[in-house]
């Protein structure tokens, strides 16, 4: 069963036409990949599904997009309880310059959760939930830029985490991190999948491969199949499916 | 499909019918208020510095015109004297005008030649230790308050004058438009050190690597590419110069004339403003509407030059 | 021949450098001079009655106490009000508005202020503060003089500290569904914060040493008294100074000069507060 459906969303930065005619489905409980050349589409396609487009000036978008049935481009839709239920982890590990608790508890206490207890409960889930707790439990009042680049990664996650998300969208989240870190990432992703729909952008074809269900393959703004993985990377349908995958371009 | 999960996900989402009244339209309108309250806020905040030019002028502008009610335009721009504090009273502006100029020339005199070789001296020879010395002493030169310069300038530099020429009084400009020169030096250093900065490695090399020595790559290749900066820092520090006030307050005196002999005491249009507001002022006498007339002068000429630096900033952008 | 002529230009080149190297010197010089003169001049002075008298007409008596506690009325309430209205203006210009033809006109306006000399801000504070809204010569008009005086500098300090939040921050923050006012209020203020105050600080340290602008609105130059209120009288540090130097005594002069190692030193640990703030949260992101 899908929990978000697009339905023909062009997105256009001014007069550059990014994104043509892009239509598919995002299954629950899932890992979807999300793959192609650099500048074919594919992060701003992620970015359509929190909204996080709306930031950037000049920016526009036609079409529908269906999160638990519900058009998220509707004018009454409250953005904030949007990105609430859909969390996000960007390219570049993003603490804010706090505690490591501050940043957990951060997005609960945004929404109004105040209970000391509550919080620290919530904290401890968080982090346990992203495979960081042993490592940090008694650092916790530290500021989080002590913690190595994968640590904050993972970090990042937790916080997403905190808020109970429904769905994780991931920005290319291990393209910053050296080797160990990267395979630490990939198996929590694959932990988070039991409870979590993740939608992830990916420069790295074996890292698609290894951990999705689901391959949608971008170019030049255009999705030219969306499949799973299996089908994806072994009987593509389209010939420019076969050579990115074979490494001809990209 | 986990219905849970969904309805949880829908109840979370604004948008269905039943949600628009309980949370999602309430919730966004909160949201909105809150934007707006805040919005409105930063936005006053940024009308102050609005309502501040405004204010300036209106305020210039008003009681400049009540003063030319008293006073004819003509004898303001023309009468050679300024006298208004005793009688027969005279209301000639070009006496501060001209003691306000001769400082700003001598300051310039020596500001802009030793600024400038400064610079050039930091961007062209010095090296990154030498320049992480020099660059925060310039600073702390920049940051002096400007009644530290008035007290040295009466108690060190004219002393040292009067050594030089016996006659000179004890007040007078040359001592005073030194050190507003001094003043505004660091000014010059390094608004021009960072125009020649910005000039690209590579038009050096060209030159170094036609074997030119340091002075000929400074003086034909990165001085005219930092022009427009250097002159525009030129200005800014002109423009300065006839705002100082309490250099010239202590050191040049108080007696407006129409001189350009830097040896004997004048007064500025800025110390003129300084010495009627030490005195017992009545509002709205002639006395206080002068403050306002040679205020107005003093702030258009400054806003003019001010725009001529942004001008020629402009006009000559370097292209690199 | 030719190398007769590479000589020459050599020879040049380093006479160049000597004459620049000299021109640069010069300033230091002129600097060393300077403080060396004042505190030769006015260390002698220094002492606890210095910082507790109040001006006098006997030299032996004369003190700092009413100028130095004015000075400081005048940074505690000029502060807060710079710090509100710059960083107001600074938020408005680089979070809350699209580019514009209004922006543009606000950020012009803006670098124009910063030119316009302090008197000027003086005569505004004078018709505006203390005639228009009947203030007085008190303190508070004093403190909306000089805020408006430091204004430009404030702003343009908060929006270059604005403006280095990695975007990213922001970013993370949104997607958490933070609104724009907790994203401001709870990251990117937070974030800007040092560099902010030490905005604050400089513009603040512009402040205590400015002298014209405040003998126009009115500031006393013989203050026997503690101004306990914002609506007291007062003087300042520069106007005492400026007072004791203009007295013909040589005793004045050398007092002057104790007066302005007391501003100097107020001044100079306001600047190290400046450094030491910039260099510990230097580059924490």
């Amino acid at each position: 069963m899908s929990i978000i459906q697009i339905k023909n969303v062009d997105l256009y930065y001014d007069k550059h036409h990014a994104l043509k005619n892009i239509t598919g489905e995002i299954k629950e409980r899932s890992i979807t990949a999300l793959i192609g050349p650099s500048g074919c589409g594919k992060s701003t396609f992620l970015r359509t599904l929190n909204r996080m487009n709306d930031m950037i000036q000049g920016v526009h978008i036609e079409g529908e997009v269906l999160v638990a049935e519900q058009n998220i481009y509707h004018e009454d839709v409250n953005v904030e309880n949007l990105r609430k239920n859909i969390g996000m982890v960007f390219q570049q590990p993003n603490p804010f310059p706090k505690s490591i608790y501050d940043n957990i508890a951060f997005g609960t206490r945004i929404h109004g959760m105040r209970d000391r207890k509550e919080l620290d409960e919530v904290v401890e889930q968080s982090l346990k939930a992203a495979a960081l707790w042993e490592e940090v439990k008694d650092i916790l009042k530290k500021p989080a830029y002590g913690l190595s680049g994968g640590q904050q990664q993972r970090l990042c996650i937790a916080r997403a985490l905190a808020v109970n998300p429904q769905i994780l969208l991931m920005d290319e989240p291990t393209s910053a991190l050296d080797p160990i870190s990267t395979a630490k990432i990939e198996e929590l992703i694959g932990e988070l999948r039991k409870q979590y729909t993740i939608v992830i952008v990916t420069h790295n074809m074996q890292q698609a491969a290894r951990i999705s269900d689901e391959t949608a393959f971008f170019l030049q703004g255009e999705v030219i199949e969306f499949d799973t993985t299996e089908k994806i990377f072994h009987t593509p349908s389209d010939q420019r499916t076969e050579d990115y995958i074979a490494g001809r371009f990209g | 499909m986990n219905e849970a999960v969904l309805k949880n996900a829908r109840n979370r989402l604004a948008g269905s019918q039943s949600q628009k009244e309980i949370s999602g339209i309430v919730q966004k309108k909160r949201m909105n208020r809150e934007d707006l309250i805040v919005k409105s806020i930063l936005f006053l905040c940024a009308m102050v510095s609005v309502l501040t030019t405004i204010g300036i002028v209106a305020v210039l502008l008003v009681e400049t015109l009540s003063f030319f009610k008293d006073v004819s335009l003509l004898s303001f721009l023309t009468d050679t004297k300024w006298t208004p504090l005793f009688k027969p009273e005279h209301f000639g502006i070009l006496s501060l005008l001209s003691g306000s100029v001769l400082i700003t020339l001598g300051a310039s005199l020596v500001a802009l030649p030793l600024g400038l070789m400064t610079a050039i001296y930091l961007s062209e020879y010095a090296d990154d230790r030498v320049r992480r010395v020099i660059k925060p002493i310039l600073e702390v030169l920049a940051g002096i308050p400007t009644i530290v310069y008035g007290y040295f300038a009466l108690t060190f530099v004219t002393p040292l004058f009067r050594m030089i020429f016996p006659d000179m009084g004890v007040f007078n400009a040359l001592s005073a438009s030194i050190v507003v020169g001094i003043m505004i030096l660091p000014m010059v250093a390094s608004l021009s050190e960072d125009a020649m900065v910005s000039v690209p490695k590579s038009l050096r090399n060209g030159a170094y690597a036609l074997g030119a020595t340091r002075l000929e790559v400074a003086r034909k290749v990165v001085v005219p590419a930092a022009f427009s900066g250097i002159i525009s820092s030129f200005v800014l520090a002109i423009s300065r110069a006839i705002g100082e006030t309490m250099i010239v307050t202590i050191a040049a005196g108080a007696t407006p004339k129409l001189t350009m002999n830097p040896l004997e005491s004048v007064q500025t249009m800025t110390s003129y403003i300084v010495q009627v507001s030490l005195g017992d002022i009545q509002h709205g006498s002639i006395e206080y509407k002068t403050i306002f007339a040679v205020g107005m002068t003093l702030f258009v000429l400054t806003f003019l030059i001010n725009l001529i630096a942004q001008w020629l900033k402009r006009r000559f952008k370097e292209e690199y | 021949m030719d190398q007769g002529k590479w000589r020459i230009r050599k020879t040049m080149d380093h006479f160049a450098k000597i004459t620049f190297l000299s021109a640069t010197l010069f300033g230091i010089a002129f600097l060393g001079i300077l403080l060396y003169q004042i505190v030769a001049d006015g260390v002698r002075w220094i002492s606890w009655d210095f910082f507790t008298n109040f001006s006098s007409r006997f030299p032996s008596k004369a003190g700092v106490a009413a100028a130095l506690i004015g000075s400081i009325w005048i940074i505690l309430l000029t502060g807060p009000i710079a710090f509100f209205l710059g960083v107001g203006t600074a938020l408005y210009l680089e979070e809350y508005t699209k580019k514009s033809w209004f922006t543009r006109f606000i950020q012009v306006n803006i670098h124009n202020l910063a030119g316009v000399p302090s008197i000027v801000y003086g005569i505004l504070g004078l018709a505006v503060f203390v005639q228009g809204l009947m203030l007085g010569q008190a303190v508070l008009a004093g403190v909306f003089t000089m805020s408006l005086l430091v204004l430009p500098i404030m702003v343009v300090s908060s929006q270059e500290a604005i403006r280095s939040v990695p975007q990213q921050m922001r970013n993370a923050s949104y997607a958490l569904g933070a609104s724009k006012w907790q994203t401001i209020s709870r990251v990117v203020i937070p974030t800007a914060l040092p560099n902010i105050l030490t905005g604050v600080i400089l513009a603040l340290s512009r402040a205590i040493g400015e002298t014209a602008p405040l003998i126009v609105v009115g500031a006393l130059t013989f203050v026997a008294f503690v101004p306990v209120s914002p609506m007291d009288p007062f003087t300042v540090l520069p106007i005492q100074i400026f007072n004791w130097t203009s007295r013909p005594q040589d005793d004045f002069r050398a007092i002057a000069a104790a007066g302005i190692m007391v501003l100097l030193v107020v001044l100079l640990t306001m600047n190290l507060l400046a450094v030491y703030l910039r260099n510990k949260y230097q580059k924490r992101y």
